[in-house]
């Protein structure tokens, strides 16, 4: 009703429908693989198969209705919550970081509860915050952008979170500081900066991996980020301690070969593979699916980060541009972050694939992110 | 109104190009792992995943001449639980004390154990296994074996030998055709999950056991029968400690039994028997002096039956007739040693014939002195005594003989008569068969060949015809000598109505000379013109009457009686037997 009353005053505009595909093929794609990778130790550790399916499902649903309620608000509206939204992620990190309220799971304080009640990740929502308040700092500041000044008023807004995403965990602030960076690049007509900066990432990335050791000698690299990075250089001399995940992950993907064993066919999901069903999934995909259907659902990312690119050239205006370069720069590093370090292309680190890996408060934040684009995308109009 | 500027856009479409290139990254790392890695990751999962179980296969039987199974297999089934595959841990407790009768604390102790598999009960019959695999218990794992069962469970139990937890062969036949009766195991590849569980489903590799070959031996059943029953008789009536019985076929080597009593029961190998208990040795000692073959592991002094050597050499070298006239006066006088004759007040004057007949020892010192010890060491040679006879069983022993250079006089006169050096029956009886046959050696032998289970033989086995030792003309004078012995001899108690038989009774005194034991014992042969069976009775340490002729020459009588007609070798018409004697 109100897309016909919006076409009636404004004339014809843009929904991207291709985009809703692929956001809902690539969720319910994610649930059959979730099913298949969790069913047999499901079954065995909780007595209930379709557990984590079920439960994947329900967020989903909520997922979906999250997408559509989002969708149907005009984003200059909800951009007025940026300062907000700011000081609310603020507060969840500390609490998350420094009170009883932050809940270890695995070893690691990432979750925000009380006592046995868990809620959420923070993270997942310090990342939509930020990407929220660096479009309305960018659009503000559009016209100086490429002043120190402007630098300065970054950092001062995006690095108090990043800092304390980064305490909380490595992955979490490396995407966190990436979306920030690309959308910064997107917007800015500077090179040599980024140039420059692009240099002594890759040069002090390098310098890490050469000096893992003395790094963590000298209190620079943790003890286990280091271990890490050794293990990634070769992985088979730590087959029970650090490389057992990554080995399971390789064991997996490398017995898949072309065409895989088959949907449900994979052996390394019998407990071999750690919590199959989480970051590890694409080996499982790669497992049953094959390099065939390990590429199909590249190429799927891939084709969704074009549908990005394509509403963000088009948006009505900076704003939404650059909402959706945010949500494009999000997606596009923990595809290749998480899939890098199941193939052991990088050292290893958390993340999840995006709408595939099991999480509720990740997959909630993207359906409201995805929300976010195609509300973008409803504004677009044909001239 | 803040427009999105080109500039950005093509910024964005740099960064995406970025992100192209990236992704392309990942597609190379992935052809890479899972094209060119595929085959090394795969092997590497599989070795993780694939658990291996064995098929046991069974072993090749043992058979006698006739197709009789001597040693067989037995199917058992070995029951176990895996503790995280049990459902209702309380009916398995139940139905598991039920069947195997065993004390409920055990098995749940064992049930609830927790460990990946935990046996219950081996050696199960199958029937219970059976059973208890249709009770369809989950975690109850029931695998079945083979276990080696001798049918006739005493019966030649010195020659077959038995097989120990794996099967393997320990004694007798069954470690010397290890390689032909062992078969080869089957193995079973299935899934596991990472905790080991093997997957329902999966599909399992399967690699078929090879059941081993059967052996065939020229052993008889029922010669070996007799001859068992005739020989425990023996060892009742006097109380003797062993008695050893082998029975051959003179021409080609063939064993058609080989006695040693007590035999012990080869499906309890490790109960040791009342006889063989000695109070000063281990138990271990003991079990294996239980399991040895007194006619192959041990040497004896072989006494008057080593005179038939004696003869044979002298007739060879034509030193003597047997119309020769010889004096017995009780005695010799040989390089200042008097060695007496078993009848101490001498035989008197007596052709070689009858001193062959009354086993006359200083007829026989005679021979050796004339033969010399160069002539009469070359012929121990030439026969084959110095050499083991190459039988194919374990743990052969050699002839005990005296060095060729210190052999003097006395050492030549008692040898000549069978003392003062040591063979073994085998031995004995193997060149006495090789005498009387026609002059050639035979090599005694058990496997004749090798069948598959379907019955067809997939290898015979051929031992060497031998060389000739002796001429076929002193061999049928050494027949018709030992016939005579058998017939008006030392040998007469071996005498058999209808036949001819051909004999030597001994009887050796034991070291030391002074402890009055003895070792009495009878060769002998049917028909005494042709043999075709030829026997060895060794009776250890006798109480009371000791003679070979009056003890040991019987027992093969009795024995010839029974398996003369069951080879097919019938008696003549007893008239004209009795016309010879008229």
């Amino acid at each position: 009703m109100a897309r016909t009353r919006i076409r009636k005053k404004r004339g014809t505009y843009f929904f991207d429908y291709t985009l809703l595909f692929l956001i809902i093929f690539l969720s319910c794609f994610g649930l059959v693989m979730i099913y298949s990778a969790s069913y047999y130790t499901a079954q065995l550790n909780l007595g209930d198969g379709a557990y984590y399916v079920k439960k994947q499902a329900t967020i989903l649903l909520g997922g979906f209705v999250a997408m559509y309620v989002v969708s149907r608000f005009d984003y200059h509206w909800y951009v007025k919550l940026a300062p907000l939204a700011w000081a609310l992620a603020l507060i969840l990190m500390i609490l998350v970081n420094f009170t009883p309220f932050g809940i270890e799971r695995n070893g690691k304080k990432r979750w925000l509860g009380y006592g046995s009640t868990t809620l959420f990740q923070p993270t997942e929502f310090v990342k939509i915050a930020l990407i929220v308040v660096t479009a309305v700092l960018i659009v503000r500041l559009v016209r100086y952008l490429d002043r120190w000044q402007s630098i300065v008023i970054f950092c001062a807004v995006t690095l108090p979170l990043g800092g304390l995403v980064l305490m909380n965990n490595l992955s979490s602030g490396i995407i966190v500081c990436g979306i920030v960076v690309a959308m910064y690049f997107v917007a800015s007509r500077e090179k040599k900066r980024f140039l420059i900066a692009a240099i002594v990432v890759i040069a002090l990335g390098v310098a890490a991996v050469l000096m893992a050791d003395k790094l963590v000698d000298w209190n620079i690299l943790e003890e286990y980020q280091g271990s890490r990075i050794l293990v990634w250089q070769n992985p088979e001399e730590y087959p029970t301690s650090g490389g057992y995940q990554v080995l399971q992950g390789l064991y997996a993907i490398g017995s898949g070969g072309f065409f895989g064993k088959g949907l449900g066919n994979s052996v390394q999901k019998l407990g071999f593979v750690p919590e199959a069903q989480n970051d590890m999934i694409f080996s499982i995909i790669c497992e049953e699916l094959g390099l065939f259907g390990a590429i199909c659902v590249i190429l799927l990312f891939l084709f969704m980060l074009y549908r990005f690119m394509v509403i963000a050239n088009n948006a009505p205006d900076l704003l939404g541009s650059m909402l959706v370069v945010g949500v494009m720069a999000q997606i596009a590093l923990q595809v290749f972050m998480n899939i890098a370090v199941v193939t052991n292309f990088m050292p290893n680190t958390g993340v999840s694939l995006p709408f595939i890996s099991y999480g509720g408060t990740s997959l909630l934040f993207l359906m409201v992110e995805m929300g976010m684009v195609l509300g973008v995308s409803r504004r677009i109009r044909f001239e | 109104m803040n427009k999105v500027r080109v500039w950005q856009r093509h910024r964005l479409g740099f960064a995406f190009g970025l992100v192209i290139l990236l992704v392309l990254c990942l597609i190379v790392q992935l052809v890479h792992l899972m094209l060119f890695r595929s085959d090394y990751y795969s092997e590497k999962a599989d070795e993780l995943h694939e658990r291996e179980r064995d098929i046991k296969a069974a072993r090749g039987r043992i058979l006698d001449r006739n197709g009789v199974v001597l040693a067989d297999n037995l199917t058992v089934c070995t029951v176990s639980v895996i503790h995280s595959q049990i459902e209702d841990a309380e009916e398995v407790i139940r139905v598991l004390c039920e069947k195997l009768e065993l004390p409920e604390e055990e098995v749940r102790t064992a049930v609830e154990k927790v460990s990946s598999r935990e046996v219950i009960e081996t050696n199960v019959e199958k029937e219970i296994g059976d059973e208890i695999r249709s009770c369809g218990l989950a975690g109850v794992k029931v695998d079945e074996d083979y276990r080696r069962y001798y049918p006739y469970s005493t019966l030649a139990s010195h020659v077959l030998g038995f097989t120990g937890s794996d099967n393997q062969g320990i004694v007798g036949l069954e470690v010397v055709y290890e390689e032909i009766l062992t078969g080869t195991d089957g193995q079973i590849l299935t899934q596991t999950d990472a905790r080991g569980i093997e997957l329902d489903g999966a599909a399992e590799e399967r690699v078929e056991p090879v059941a081993g070959s059967d052996l065939v031996i020229s052993l008889d059943r029922t010669i070996q029968e007799y001859a068992e029953q005739a020989a425990e008789k023996v060892l009742e009536e006097k109380q003797a400690k062993q008695v050893s019985i082998i029975i051959m076929n003179p021409q080609n080597g063939e064993l058609y039994a080989m006695v040693g009593v007590p035999e012990y029961d080869l499906n309890d190998p490790y109960t040791l028997l009342a006889a063989y208990v000695e109070e000063e040795s281990s138990e271990e000692d003991n079990l294996n002096r239980m399991w040895r073959n007194a006619s192959i592991n041990d040497t004896y002094e072989p006494g008057s039956t080593f005179k038939i050597i004696t003869m044979a050499a002298a007739l060879e070298e034509n030193l003597v007739t047997l119309e020769e006239s010889f004096y017995c006066p009780g005695y010799r006088t040989v390089g200042g040693r008097t060695i007496h004759c078993h009848k101490t007040q001498g035989h008197g004057a007596e052709t070689f014939l009858q001193a062959a007949m009354n086993s006359c020892n200083p007829v026989f010192i005679d021979l050796g002195l004339r033969l010399g010890v160069d002539v009469f060491y070359s012929y121990f040679e030439t026969l084959g005594l110095l050499e083991k006879t190459g039988i194919d069983l374990p743990g052969e022993a050699g002839t005990i003989m005296h060095e060729k250079e210190d052999m003097g006089e006395v050492e030549l006169a008692t040898v000549s008569f069978g003392q003062s050096f040591q063979i073994t029956p085998i031995q004995l009886i193997t060149t006495a068969a090789s005498l009387i046959n026609g002059g050639t050696r035979v090599t005694p032998h058990l496997a004749i060949a090798v069948q598959n289970s379907e019955g067809d033989v997939t290898e015979t086995f051929t031992y060497d015809a031998g060389k000739t030792i002796i001429s076929e003309e002193t061999s049928e004078t050494l027949r018709y000598i030992l016939e005579q012995v058998v017939s008006e001899g030392t040998g007469r108690n071996a005498y058999l109505e209808g036949y001819s038989i051909g004999g030597k009774t001994a009887t050796s005194e034991k070291l030391p000379r002074s402890a009055d034991l003895y070792i009495s014992s009878f060769l002998g042969f049917a028909p005494a013109d042709d043999p075709q069976v030829i026997a060895l009775i060794t009776i250890d340490e006798p109480e009371g009457v000791y003679y070979g002729g009056t003890i040991a020459a019987p027992v093969i009588a009795e024995i010839f009686e029974n398996i003369l007609p069951y080879l097919g070798i019938e008696a003549e018409p007893v008239e004209e037997t009795q016309s010879t004697e008229e």
